[in-house]
């Protein structure tokens, strides 16, 4: 233990320090403590894969009877996208609103409201760590994928470099878009249809069902007044479109943008709803 | 007859038990509306790109749509709960006070949770059904509704024993927290005929995860697409599976050592 005067207020300096201490060492438990459950992860990567690879030979069965592309796409692009997919998705998983709803319904805030961080911290930097476990062990399924659905890339190193920040990006806005959502739980805990809602209009509008530019010209423009496309479309098409360096910094900066937001609403919607909480036992 | 009547008196009381919170009811009808509404958006936008998918129609592929939601509508209302409770007493210790039961402990296992609201989703999964024949126009003769209702039988049999030699597994494997995941996640592909997936893939949700049974038969049944022996063969599989299915089940059973009393 350090003394009393040790623990005077540190500056900037060492409170940056002991935030990215904290993180290193979230991370380094989560990792640890994931993997002691390898074959729970495993047979949830796989229920996680059904989804693209239904999406995807639904649309190389149409691209196939119409000619070899449907909407400029060829095969090999479906599979490219759909595989790359599969990466996003894993990085983007985070902690939900039904997680919040979970936490508030059953109490367990109290106990993380007495910790020395805001909440939030440990959501990200847990789930951070778990997504070291899971792209390790998704890894083996990415090369079946591609060995199977014979995916076209054309990709530049640049290309690689924005796909790892963007996939962070994802990330982020994600977190504090679903943490926001779950404020609402405050309110009331019969919240099930609304994040539904949300999620159904994130699956339309983000990419996750098809590439956006499969969807009607006026869908694409709706999307671009929500996050959700910077949370799938965008990370994918780094590695698999054709974007100029203008446009990956443009969709970096729209990344940082949406995070922003997220942090703002989300601090809002916390002030006033903390002072609502209230929790019996625990 | 002993068996039946217990059966039936544990699902009216969990129906009873559920019944007391209404509010859940119009939730339901909320999530089933969107996924729903969801489900009739996918169809669109993919009969936008194309007229025919592997030789099914827009209005054909509704009715297949329609089956997956009501035979989801049956899985969740009915059979996973169970078989979550059965994996989840098996985790804390508490199945002893089921196998000291006297009745067959795989039947009262099999009937103890019923989610009443979750059957919102036959109800809407029926109307689908409907709508997608009329839109059809076919003539449903009385033998093809027999062989539909026939197959639709079969094919929740067979749901039924998949889910129970997963839920088995927690014998030896104690934490099945991802089992909903893995099933909701694949139970996806039924929304699609099986033919229209790579053999490997084929092969696996027919055989491995009847799923093709459970939708794809039955809808061929309502679209003049079946022939008598892929019904029988259906009857003799679901058959198979029931057996080796109990046969698992008292296997892993075996293997239970309790924890609490």
């Amino acid at each position: 233990m350090t003394s009393v005067a040790e623990q005077q207020p540190r500056g900037r300096e060492g409170r940056l320090r002991s935030m990215v201490d904290f993180y290193v060492t979230s991370m380094r438990t989560e990792v640890q403590t994931q993997f002691q459950y390898r074959a729970a992860i495993y047979m949830y990567l796989l229920g996680m894969v059904a989804e693209p690879v239904i999406y995807l030979v639904v649309w190389t069965t149409i691209a196939e009877e119409s000619g070899g592309t449907v909407g400029g796409l060829t095969t090999g692009e479906l599979a490219a996208y759909y595989i790359v997919w599969t990466l996003v998705r894993n990085m983007n998983v985070v902690f939900t609103p039904f997680g919040w709803e979970w936490r508030i319904r059953e109490g367990q805030l109290s106990g993380l409201l007495l910790r020395p961080l805001h909440p939030i911290h440990y959501d990200i930097a847990q789930f951070a760590g778990g997504k070291i476990v899971w792209v390790l062990f998704y890894l083996p399924i990415a090369i079946a994928l591609t060995l199977v659905f014979d995916p076209v890339f054309g990709i530049r190193p640049l290309e690689v470099a924005v796909f790892v920040v963007a996939l962070w990006g994802a990330y982020l806005i994600r977190t504090f878009a679903q943490s926001a959502l779950g404020m609402i739980t405050f309110w009331t805990t019969r919240v099930g249809a609304i994040f539904n809602l949300y999620f159904t209009l994130e699956l339309l509008l983000s990419g996750r069902l098809v590439p956006l530019t499969l969807m009607p010209d006026w869908v694409q423009t709706v999307a671009w007044l929500f996050p959700f496309q910077w949370t799938f479309y965008f990370p994918i098409q780094t590695l698999v479109g054709e974007y100029s360096n203008a446009e990956l910094a443009a969709g970096l900066g729209m990344q940082v943008l949406w995070t922003l937001i997220g942090i703002g609403v989300f601090s809002i919607l916390w002030r006033y709803a903390i002072r609502r909480y209230s929790a019996v036992g625990n | 007859m002993t068996t039946l009547r217990v059966a039936l008196l544990h699902l009216r009381v969990g129906v009873m038990a559920e019944l007391q919170y209404r509010v859940n009811f119009a939730l339901q009808v909320l999530q089933s509306i969107l996924q729903l509404a969801t489900g009739l958006v996918v169809l669109a936008l993919v009969y936008s790109h194309t007229t025919d998918l592997n030789g099914w129609s827009e209005s054909e592929l509704l009715a297949v749509m329609g089956i997956q939601i009501l035979m989801g509508g049956v899985i969740r209302a009915l059979i996973q709960p169970n078989m979550m409770r059965l994996t989840e007493d098996v985790q804390e210790g508490r199945l002893d006070h089921a196998l000291t039961k006297p009745v067959d402990a795989q039947m009262l296992i099999s009937v103890r949770e019923v989610q009443v609201w979750q059957a919102v989703d036959i109800v809407s999964g029926a109307i689908v059904v409907a709508v997608a024949l009329v839109r059809l126009g076919t003539d449903l003769g009385v033998l093809d509704a027999l062989a539909f209702g026939v197959a639709l039988v079969f094919g929740g049999v067979l749901l039924y024993c998949f889910w129970l030699v997963l839920a088995t597994g927690s014998f030896w494997v104690v934490r099945m927290w991802f089992l909903p995941e893995l099933f909701e996640g694949v139970f996806q592909t039924g929304r699609w005929p099986v033919g229209i997936y790579p053999q490997w893939l084929r092969i696996s949700i027919t055989f491995l995860v009847p799923i093709a049974f459970a939708v794809t038969v039955p809808a061929e049944a309502l679209t003049a697409r079946l022939d008598w022996e892929t019904l029988i063969f259906a009857a003799l599989f679901t058959v198979a599976v029931f057996l080796f299915t109990r046969w698992f089940w008292r296997f892993g059973l075996k293997h239970y050592t309790g924890a609490s009393a």
